[in-house]
């Protein structure tokens, strides 16, 4: 049960060969034991968790259950959930109870009765690649607990991985859901930009922010996609489109696909045996009838540049709004307003989250703005372009995820400029909005995972979803787990 | 262009972040370090290029301006206040603004 897929254990539900409260207790008692090592979850509450569980069960057999009733699933602590308290791993965050809920939150939890079983660790507002800043401490990474999970959805990837929930919800901006997914074996995606509501989700950089799913395997993933997604009016960047069956083409006959090989996901920078294990997968995939076409994202070594101007631009207007009045932490001694102000975010934000801000706010200032923002934006629709192009001769793009495996605690910490740098393959479609994915495709000699990253067009996320279904049927790599004992 | 300390402390300033001395020297350094790396936008030919604000070509959606939450009782408000720093009789409280 621990490692079953979303089909297996909504078929076992639906047989009543298990309750949902019992599925929900199995899990809640492995968290129980094992969260202190990995520290994947801020915040458990087993009353609300049952509670929600009963309720599931009651829908189960009322007969009134959707494909997800009852099934847990672990929300990334940057999702408002009403009545739970939601930190975004952050001090300034951490006595805030969320009063209203996320979108997310209602769609998977109120209307397809997934049951939540707690908010998982991650880099504080969503800005770090290791889980690292979390103001609640760094997250083991299951498959060797001296390294990290990724991040910033670390908590997300390693939660799934130990075992400790069957899938996850995450959120991408420069590959907060692939990289982890990568890290942690596991598969990770993040739709097109406005798919998936962003209200309730605490804003980082609204332009590229988008919730996504992790989970083991990419069936599971476009199950809970297809609750996850859909028009919000509440959002005022979701897009008015129609409800999907993201699960739809999984069975679609694969012959004739093309996939796209970017050079620059192929040139150095990238390890040898993250490579090895990405030219095998694209073996198999040419094996199963795939053709294959070189490509080019000559602009993609902007991209990293541009991510770190227009990300923190929107982060200091978007965390301006932690004042300490209305909710949040409020420094103890100040002698006036200002003082107010600079002593309670000076307290309550990590210095990651602080040394972004002060990026945003300097490339926003008067006599920068056209130089940094300006450029950056102009630099972003080059690489958007790019990416145009490159998919008017194929269907995918293929690469790595990550240039490297999990890294070790505290490799990268001292050096932020090395640590963006881990982000290189997947920033460049957040910035075009493109939907992706990160799959398992081996393991390094260290026995740590190697995610292979697919990249679809705008809306493709079905036929992204169907290709690495395809590869998981003829492979094994999503199926093996950490030997955590734990 | 490398940030001198004093730049550093006017950006804080600006982003109401306190910075102690020992900090903005840090801070320095390593906004340095990431400054370098962004200046690689600076040899892009980015000429005649519109700027890219967003993922999609959307704009902001209008609606009626009309109540839309009719659940303005004090409950609500109670429930919004509960998690505020200071509040009393339904007001946030803050230090003297005005002497």
């Amino acid at each position: 049960m621990i490692y079953a897929s979303l089909s297996t254990l909504r078929a076992a539900l639906a047989a009543k060969k298990i309750s949902s409260v019992e599925l929900a207790r199995l899990f809640l008692d492995r968290i129980a034991r094992m969260n202190a090592r990995i520290n994947a979850f801020i915040t458990v509450d087993e009353e609300k968790t049952l509670a929600a569980a009963t309720e599931a069960d009651a829908r189960l057999a009322a007969g009134n259950a959707s494909p997800l009733t009852g099934i847990p699933l672990a929300q990334k602590d940057i999702f408002c959930a009403q009545g739970w308290r939601t930190t975004c791993a952050s001090r300034m965050l951490e006595n805030f109870i969320a009063p209203y809920d996320a979108t997310v939150v209602t769609k998977l939890e109120r209307e397809a009765g997934m049951v939540s079983l707690g908010k998982t660790n991650m880099d504080e507002f969503a800005m770090g690649s290791s889980n690292e800043t979390s103001y609640f401490g760094a997250v083991k990474n299951p498959w060797d607990e001296a390294r990290v999970p990724g991040g910033s959805s670390g908590g997300s990837a390693a939660a799934v991985a130990a075992g400790l929930t069957p899938v996850a919800t995450g959120t991408d901006t420069g590959g907060s859901i692939r990289q982890p997914a990568a890290l942690c074996g596991l598969t990770g995606v993040k739709p097109t930009y406005g798919i998936v509501s962003r209200y309730g989700m605490i804003a980082f950089a609204s332009s590229l922010d988008q919730g996504g799913v992790i989970g083991r395997t990419a069936e599971d993933c476009a199950l809970v996609l297809s609750a996850m997604a859909g028009f919000d009016e509440k959002d005022s960047t979701s897009l008015e489109r129609p409800a999907e069956d993201y699960s739809r083409l999984m069975d679609a006959p694969f012959a004739g696909l093309t996939i796209g090989l970017p050079k620059e996901f192929f040139s150095e920078g990238c390890d040898a045996e993250v490579m090895t294990a990405v030219q095998a997968a694209l073996a198999e995939y040419q094996k199963l009838g795939a053709k294959t076409v070189e490509v080019t994202l000559p602009n993609m070594r902007l991209s990293v540049p541009a991510y770190y101007v227009i990300a923190p631009a929107e982060a200091s207007s978007n965390l301006s709004r932690f004042d300490g009045v209305r909710y949040g932490y409020r420094a103890p001694e100040y002698a006036n307003l200002t003082e107010m102000y600079e002593k309670s975010r000076a307290q309550g934000f990590g210095a990651e989250v602080k040394r972004r801000i002060l990026i945003g706010t300097y490339v926003l200032s008067h006599g920068y703005y056209d130089a940094y923002y300006l450029q950056a934006q102009r630099a972003r629709r080059l690489i958007a372009n790019d990416f145009a192009e490159a998919f008017k001769r194929c269907d995918v793009l293929l690469g790595p995820t990550s240039p490297g495996t999990a890294f070790a605690l505290g490799e990268k910490r001292a050096d932020p400029v090395e640590m963006y740098l881990s982000d290189i393959y997947t920033i460049a479609v957040n910035l075009a909005g493109l939907p992706a994915l990160s799959l398992p495709c081996g393991f390094d000699a260290k026995g740590l995972p190697i995610g292979l990253q697919l990249i679809g067009n705008y809306f493709d996320e079905a036929r992204v979803l169907a290709i690495a279904h395809v590869f998981q049927r003829a492979t094994d790599w999503h199926t093996r787990h950490p030997a955590c004992n734990l | 262009m490398p940030l001198t300390v004093l730049e550093v402390e006017r950006i804080a300033a600006l982003a109401r972040l306190e910075m102690t001395p020992d900090a903005s020297g840090t801070a320095r350094q390593q906004l340095n370090d990431i400054f370098s790396l962004i200046e690689i936008l600076q040899t892009a030919d980015t000429q005649g290029v519109a700027p890219m604000a967003h993922a999609q070509d959307v704009f902001q959606r209008l609606r009626e301006d009309a109540v839309t939450y009719t659940d303005s009782d004090a409950a609500q408000r109670d429930l919004f206040q509960s998690i505020a720093p200071e509040v009393e009789a339904g007001l946030y409280l803050v230090p003297r603004v005005i002497e």
